[in-house]
């Protein structure tokens, strides 16, 4: 009985197969974070559809290799993701379910991001005890503007590879959006003035590269090891701590548990401040960033 | 540039003021001096577009500075490969296992009636124990092949065995959505059946794997995996094992058993997901397969069942996912089901028995299912709860032969009920308490665990 199921299953696959080849080819880029996403978007405009798999509401470390996953990647011509073991757990599983030789590790529609910049925090000794750590470096560097705009520049390097018809188009697209950039980070880095020195407690190491652009002052982490999540003990430490010397803000990111930062927060009346971790739907990274700033901000006035 | 204005307003006045002078005199001033007045406005404009041009070049080479700064301050830092897992070593990582096991019944008394047990299929040792210690290598081998490795080494009866548990060689990209492996591996029959023992929910097997498969199918052979380019998800795959491994068994010189699965799966919203599988197991020309001895108390050689005939199985499974707003991370809910129906159709025969050597036909129809669910309600803890499920339908010629073979349901209806309870201090380390409420036969067994699963290296893999 279920092998006659699985045979109408197949046939009704070959069909679908036969009658699909007719839509138009748009390059189909699978981003691991909305980021990479919306960077994709900027870049490649009408000639790509782009697919994000996880939201800025989702912590991309902890992803499951779903079907829904596995299907995407299946027909994807380009992979945008971090890299630097940031989606160690899922991405190479969804690579070898998916049998799609285009987006196998060094072909070209295999793009990670972290390949194209430098990182920061990158670990001289590597144990387990330390947490969750990343040989490579620290992954959440789509905080920091100018690496940003260095990886657009090779994501553009890599669509014209890819999609040479379309090669004028990348120009274009990369000229004005770095033009756009650029002028932004102006902006911002005269509305950020204010932001220098300023002293942060953080709840995972996500802001390192935010702190570097802003010139913010990391004083304490909410987890006592990166991935471990805080316990009271690490708490009342860091509680004892900013007694003694007082931060000015408190940051998470938006889909992070904020328990921990509203507890300090209360009994420090220190400010606790929930940032957005990523572009969300349809959003252009510089709205994203002028958010970001928003939030931050209004400490000052 | 500042002292032109007032200097005109002087001079003008100045001029004004000497009213002797004839007017013919004056207009040719006045012409001197608006050519003078024109002049100099046109050369303040000239430089005011001068010192805006200034301004602004001003400007760039400020962002152009802050750019190379930055980009300096890069390369402070060395740069960075993040490609492969570990470069060119392969990812090694090792799982420690250990458990504490409290039961009412004496485990070796242990059986499952209906189902000739495997030779793994016990409940393992009371006390202390170490449990199942993997290691596992992998890596890519070049562009074009995936291996795998993984050897389990676990101790019976005080004599450590090592058993190779996978060794297999997968393409990778083969295109098309087609994925071959070759090798020794875990089929892909029924959803567990894939899974390692250390990323089960419960620290044993589901009754219907112990029943049917010792746990776990696993079998030397080749497998094929289609996926289709469809928005849902949608897989279809078949294997040609060796067929000489439990459940099947003798040696064959083609294919002694085979399988075809199908797998469809995708998200509902954001927050769900779901996974439904149909697979199917068939092995015709099964040759002597044994099961683990029973030892009959007062008799020195164990006898032995041994099963030849044809035998099939089919099997369906489905998983359905939840976590708030799709992130796993601090809270999330699964649920899973599974239902195997087996048919078999042969001869049983007692090994070491008589003379006469005892001997049934035999007529098997076994099925069984298990559900459960599992909840992280906070990121370090997870709690669940699973009921098993079987009935058992075996026929013969000779039904004392089928008891003595353990293949009668001696009238009882195998249950079981599980409750469990995590802490997972981190990725790698899980610490679990288990509750198990034993049914299997006849007299029912209080069962306790108190289980630790640790996984040291690389990282492992988040299956669905």
């Amino acid at each position: 009985m279920l092998h006659q199921m699985i045979k109408i299953v197949g046939f009704s696959v070959l069909l679908q197969l036969l009658c699909s080849n007719t839509v138009y080819a748009q390059i189909k880029v699978f981003a691991c974070e909305p980021e990479w996403a919306a960077l994709a978007r900027a870049l490649g405009g009408h000639a790509v559809k782009v697919h994000s798999a996880t939201t800025a509401q989702q912590d991309p470390h902890h992803i499951q290799a779903r079907p829904s996953l596995i299907a995407k990647v299946r027909r994807a011509d380009l992979l945008v993701c971090t890299g630097a073991e940031l989606e160690v757990g899922w991405l190479p599983l969804l690579l070898r379910k998916s049998g799609n030789a285009k987006i196998q590790p060094n072909s070209p529609g295999y793009f990670m991001t972290a390949d194209h910049i430098t990182l920061l925090e990158k670990p001289v000794v590597l144990d387990r005890s330390l947490g969750d750590i990343h040989a490579a470096g620290n992954p959440h560097f789509h905080f920091d503007p100018h690496r940003m705009l260095q990886i657009a520049h090779a994501l553009t390097a890599r669509l014209t590879k890819i999609n040479a018809k379309n090669s004028g188009l990348y120009q274009q697209k990369l000229l004005q959006f770095s033009e756009q950039w650029q002028q932004a980070i102006l902006k911002w880095k005269k509305r950020t003035q204010v932001l220098r020195g300023k002293r942060i407690v953080v709840s995972h190491n996500s802001w390192v590269y935010l702190s570097q652009w802003l010139g913010l002052v990391k004083v304490a982490t909410l987890e006592p090891k990166p991935g471990i999540p805080p316990s009271s003990r690490h708490l009342s430490k860091v509680l004892g701590q900013l007694k003694q010397k007082p931060a000015d803000m408190i940051l998470y990111a938006d889909y992070q548990n904020n328990k921990s930062a509203r507890w300090l927060s209360q009994r420090t009346e220190i400010i606790s401040i929930g940032l957005p971790y990523s572009v969300a739907d349809e959003e252009s990274l510089i709205h994203w960033f002028d958010r970001l700033l928003d939030r931050l901000l209004p400490v000052e006035s | 540039m500042r002292y032109l204005r007032p200097m005109i307003a002087v001079t003008t006045t100045l001029f004004y003021a000497n009213s002797v002078l004839a007017d013919n005199e004056m207009d040719t001033f006045k012409q001197q001096l608006n050519a003078l007045q024109k002049d100099y406005e046109e050369r303040i404009q000239m430089l005011n577009a001068r010192l805006l041009k200034t301004e602004k070049n001003t400007q760039q080479v400020n962002t152009k500075v802050h750019q190379i700064d930055v980009k300096l301050k890069q390369k402070e830092f060395s740069p960075v490969i993040s490609r492969a897992q570990n470069t060119f070593n392969p990812a090694i990582s090792l799982i420690l296992d250990g458990r504490y096991a409290s039961f009412d019944n004496d485990p070796d008394d242990y059986k499952l009636p209906g189902f000739a047990l495997g030779a793994e299929s016990g409940l393992g040792e009371k006390g202390f124990t170490v449990g199942h210690t993997e290691l596992v290598m992998s890596a890519n081998i070049d562009d074009k092949f995936y291996g795998k490795m993984t050897i389990a080494i676990a101790e019976h009866e005080a004599e450590a065995e090592v058993e190779l548990e996978e060794a297999f060689i997968q393409t990778q990209g083969l295109g098309n959505g087609l994925t071959v492996k070759a090798g020794r591996f875990f089929s892909e029959i029924g959803y567990q059946n894939v899974q390692h023992a250390h990323s089960w929910d419960f620290a044993d097997a589901p009754l219907i794997y112990r029943g049917l498969f010792g746990n776990q199918l696993i079998d030397d052979g080749l497998q094929i995996i289609y996926v289709a380019p469809t928005d849902t998800f949608l897989q279809l795959g078949a294997e040609v094992l060796s067929g000489n491994r439990f459940p099947a068994g003798g040696q064959h010189n083609g294919a002694g058993a085979w399988t075809t699965f199908a797998d469809i799966g995708g998200d509902i919203g954001i927050e769900h997901s779901w996974q439904l599988g149909l697979s199917y197991w068939q092995a015709d020309d099964v040759v002597g397969r044994e099961s683990g001895g029973h030892s009959h108390g007062n008799s020195a050689v164990e006898e032995t069942p041994s099963f030849t005939g044809s035998s099939e199985i089919n099997a369906l499974d489905l998983v359905y996912k939840w976590s708030p707003n799709g992130n796993p991370r601090n809270k999330n809910f699964k649920f899973q089901f599974e239902y195997f129906d087996r048919k078999e159709n042969g001869g049983v025969t007692m090994l070491n028995s008589g003379p006469p050597v005892e001997t049934t036909s035999y007529d098997g129809h076994q099925k069984g299912w298990y559900v459960q669910v599992v909840y992280q309600f906070q990121s370090q803890w997870r709690a669940g709860l699973r009921h098993d499920q079987l009935n058992v339908n075996n026929t013969g010629s000779d039904a004392d032969v089928l008891e003595e073979a353990g293949l009668s349901n001696e009238g009882h209806t195998a249950k079981r009920v599980s409750a469990m309870v995590e802490w997972l201090p981190s990725e790698f380390s899980r610490i679990r308490l288990q509750y198990n409420r034993d049914e299997s036969y006849e007299k029912s067994d209080n069962q306790v665990f108190l289980q630790y699963t640790m996984s040291l290296g690389s990282h492992g893999a988040h299956q669905y």
